[in-house]
This record gives structure tokens, C-alpha cells and sequence, in this order.
């Protein structure tokens, strides 16, 4: 009874969409990070070896779109729970 | 001061500041910045181009309809549409969901649409073989494909050994990266015959992306049935051009202890499905973001109701437009390569890298020249 009083509150509240928000936001955080340290560490790479620079920009382009593949996985996850809920 | 900004933390955490979501659906027009996201990248049985005060200049696309025992129908949606405000609370048939201002539309022969989705009036099962916004674009985009290309190809036939001008020399480029760095590079010498497929794939993808950007179109690529079917037919194609030495990689991975092959075979079949899937989330999920984004920040000055932040918002929105043109020629670009780099997984060879890769020593330029002190 508690339990359902509990998600009775945590839905009249919009708990659900905030948890999507904030996860949403943890997504970006994460791929932020990663696609940052790609370019980061093709920077040095082409800093320590110009002439290779289009092998690795190629390289980096295609390690950021995987990364940010799967940040999309995630937004259609937050997406899906706040428009379910509305 | 810590126990201030504690303070301050554990208040921006507490639940109770989270709003209830909105019901809308009051009689006027409030602006619902969700609905109107989701009505301009989902799928529609008519084509809105835009609208004025008085107006909305709409094209009505054909509803193709089957019912078992009742056949086929096909007639305009004009006769399902919405009608204007006017006649809705005068029209006993209408009534309005919660949530939203969701009409259900008036009713013919049996059938009417409830959120853009054809039903019966009695519950019967109907199929639905309309030609939508979405299918129509595909038509006009596969259109425009053809004209171009055989355009391209009959000029290349009739200037054999002069230089491209025009438009072939706009995409030659392009087709010659194609074949040189996608191609060639991932699938290897039989890379020909999958060359119509990864350029389809290639200009499809583009084209939709950037047609799907103009005003008034149809979000077509960000459409999870269309970037589907792009995914299965890649995984049609690998499957179908695999080769022993590819089956033998996914259930006996070489190098890989016995005792860890009951874990590996799972994963590795688990990767057949995943992979395509991967390609079918990145493209959709990417397209429609960057729809949404850019309508959310038009949106802003119609949640905000001052003209005050249309330069702010159409700053930002011109500049995830353009980074919208990266990214359609980015998205197309990545979904070919990784569709490149699975069909050269199904048809490579096996290579004795393993027991002879003492055999050749690598030189200082890069060439490779056979090791004198390999046995």
C-alpha cells in the first residue's frame, strides 16, 4: 500500500520526465567526454605527425560518430519516457 | 559557506519543485511545443505545406485501405481531415482526447484517423497502404536519384574521352571517394560488385537527409520504418555474400580458448543482430534530433510570446542548421562505410596472419620484403 501510494506521488510529481531530463543531460555529459578525448588525442597525433593528418581525421570523424550513436541511443530513451508520459 | 551550498543542493534535488505535467487541451489555441515537434517529424496522411490565418494550403494524399471482407478503399484524406474550429463543437461525432487537443477525425465509409493512425469506427482490423507525406517523398527523392543519375551516366557515355563538365564533374568525385576509400579499402578486390549498392545507400541517405531539412518536407530518413529497411538490406547483403570464413569467425573466433567459446558464440550471433540495429538507431536517432532541436528553438518564441528572442532563437537555429548539413553528408558517409566494412567482413579470406607473420618484415618506407631470418 505504501508502495503504491509512493508511485502515486512519484507520478503526480512528473518524476519520471525529471529522471528522463536528468538522464538526458548525464548522456551529453558522457558524450562529451568521449568525443573530447578522441579529439584531443587526434590533435597530438597530428601535432606529432602532419603528414598523416588525413588518415587520422578520417579515423577521429568515424569514432565520433560511433560515440555519438550511441549518446542517440540514450536520448531516444529519455525522449520515449517524457512523451509516453505527457 | 559548505553548509550553505549544501543547502542549496539538497533544495534543487527535492522532488516537490518537479511540475506536474500539463494537461492542455483548453478551448483556445495554447501553443504545445510538443505536439507541434511531434507533428512535423512523424509520418501524416496529408502533406501540409504551410499555413496562413485564414488558410491551410494542404495536399490530401490517397488513403489506400484493406479490410478483410470489405475489400479495398481508396479515396482523398480531404474526406477525413480535421475540419476547421468552427465546426468541431457543432459536430457530434467529434470529441476531443485528453491531453492535448487531439481531434479524432470525421468518419467515411467506416473509417477515420485517431492521431494519425487509420482505424475503424467498429474496431475491425484495417490495414493501411496509404501513399503518406513519407511515402511520397520517397517517391519524389527516388525520382529525382534516377533523373540525376542517368543523367550523369548517359553524359559519361557521350563524352568518352573529353573531360566532365557539369554536373558529372560535381559527382565524380564523390563516387571515385566512394569507391577508393569506402570501397576498395574495406570490402578489397571483389568490391565491384557491391559498388550500385554502397553509392545507393550513400546518395539515398544524403539526398533524404538534406531534402528533409527544407521547409515544408518530409522527415523522411528520420523515420525508424525507412532507416529499418536500409539496415535489413545491409544485413540481407552480408549474409547473403558470406563465405565460410565468416560463419567460422563467428562460431570457432580463431585465437580464442575453448573454454571461452560457450561466452563468445552468443555475443557473436548477438553482434549479427546488433550491428544492423546500430546503423538503424544512429541514422534515425540522429535525424530527428537535429529536427527537434532546431523546431524546439523556433518553438521559444512562441513559448515566450515576444519578439524579443526571435534573433537569439533564429541565431542559434541557423547554426544547428548548418551543422545539420555536416551532419547529413556525416550520417550518410558512416552508414556506408560500416555497411562497406561488414559485407568486407563476410567475404574475406581467411589470412595466415598467425603462423607467418614472421615471414615478412616491414620496411622503413612501408613496403613489406620477405624476412631473410624467417627460418
Amino acid at each position: 500500500m505504501l508502495l503504491s501510494l509512493l508511485l502515486q506521488i512519484a507520478n503526480a510529481t512528473g518524476l519520471a520526465v525529471f529522471g528522463a531530463a536528468i538522464g538526458a543531460g548525464l548522456v551529453a555529459l558522457g558524450a562529451g567526454l568521449g568525443i573530447g578525448r578522441i579529439g584531443g588525442q587526434a590533435m597530438e597525433a597530428i601535432g606529432r605527425q602532419p603528414e598523416a593528418s588525413g588518415k587520422i581525421q578520417t579515423a577521429m570523424l568515424i569514432v565520433a560518430a560511433l560515440i555519438e550513436g550511441l549518446a542517440l541511443f540514450a536520448v531516444v530513451v529519455c525522449l520515449l519516457i517524457s512523451f509516453k508520459l505527457q | 559557506m559548505k553548509r550553505l551550498l549544501t543547502l542549496v543542493f539538497c533544495l534543487c534535488t527535492f522532488a516537490g519543485f518537479a511540475a506536474e505535467p500539463t494537461e492542455g487541451g483548453k478551448k483556445e489555441e495554447a501553443f504545445n511545443p510538443g505536439e507541434m515537434i511531434l507533428h512535423h517529424i512523424g509520418d501524416s496522411h496529408e502533406w501540409h505545406w504551410f499555413s496562413t490565418d485564414d488558410n491551410h494550403f494542404t495536399s490530401y494524399l490517397p488513403i489506400i485501405a484493406y479490410r478483410p471482407g470489405k475489400g479495398l478503399s481508396v479515396f482523398s484524406s480531404k474526406k477525413l481531415a480535421a475540419e476547421s474550429d468552427l465546426a468541431v463543437e457543432e459536430s457530434p461525432s467529434h470529441k476531443r482526447a485528453a491531453g492535448g487537443g487531439h481531434l479524432e477525425g470525421p468518419e467515411y465509409d467506416g473509417l477515420m484517423l485517431r492521431e494519425e493512425t487509420l482505424v475503424t469506427t467498429d474496431g475491425s482490423p484495417v490495414y493501411d497502404f496509404s501513399i503518406t507525406k513519407n511515402i511520397a517523398a520517397l517517391i519524389g527523392s527516388s525520382l529525382l536519384m534516377l533523373v540525376l543519375f542517368r543523367y550523369i551516366a548517359s553524359n559519361y557515355a557521350k563524352t568518352q574521352r573529353r573531360a566532365p563538365k557539369g554536373v558529372q564533374s560535381s559527382f565524380a568525385p564523390l563516387i571515385v571517394f566512394i569507391r577508393d576509400e569506402i570501397a576498395k579499402k574495406s570490402i578489397g578486390p571483389k568490391y565491384e560488385r557491391y559498388m550500385p549498392y554502397l553509392l545507393t545507400i550513400f546518395f539515398f541517405i544524403w539526398f533524404n537527409n538534406l531534402l528533409g531539412l527544407t521547409p515544408g518536407a518530409a522527415n523522411l530518413t528520420g523515420n525508424v520504418n525507412i532507416t529499418f529497411t536500409l539496415a535489413i538490406l545491409t544485413l540481407a547483403v552480408t549474409l547473403f555474400s558470406s563465405n565460410k570464413n565468416y560463419w567460422k569467425h563467428i562460431f570457432a573466433t580463431p585465437g580464442v580458448p575453448k573454454l571461452l567459446l560457450p561466452i563468445m558464440i552468443p555475443v557473436e550471433v548477438i553482434g549479427i543482430i546488433v550491428k544492423p540495429f546500430s546503423l538503424m538507431v544512429r541514422l534515425f536517432a540522429n535525424i530527428t534530433a537535429g529536427h527537434i532541436v532546431i523546431l524546439s528553438f523556433i518553438s521559444l518564441i512562441f513559448i515566450f510570446k515576444s519578439p524579443a528572442v526571435a534573433p537569439v532563437s533564429l541565431a542559434f537555429g541557423l547554426f544547428i542548421n548548418v551543422l545539420e548539413l555536416l551532419v547529413a553528408i556525416l550520417q550518410a558517409y558512416i552508414f556506408t562505410l560500416l555497411t562497406a566494412m561488414y559485407i568486407g567482413g563476410a567475404v574475406e579470406e581467411h589470412h595466415h596472419d598467425e603462423e607467418h607473420s614472421l615471414d615478412l618484415q616491414t620496411g622503413y618506407d612501408g613496403s613489406t620484403v620477405p624476412n631473410p631470418a624467417a627460418h
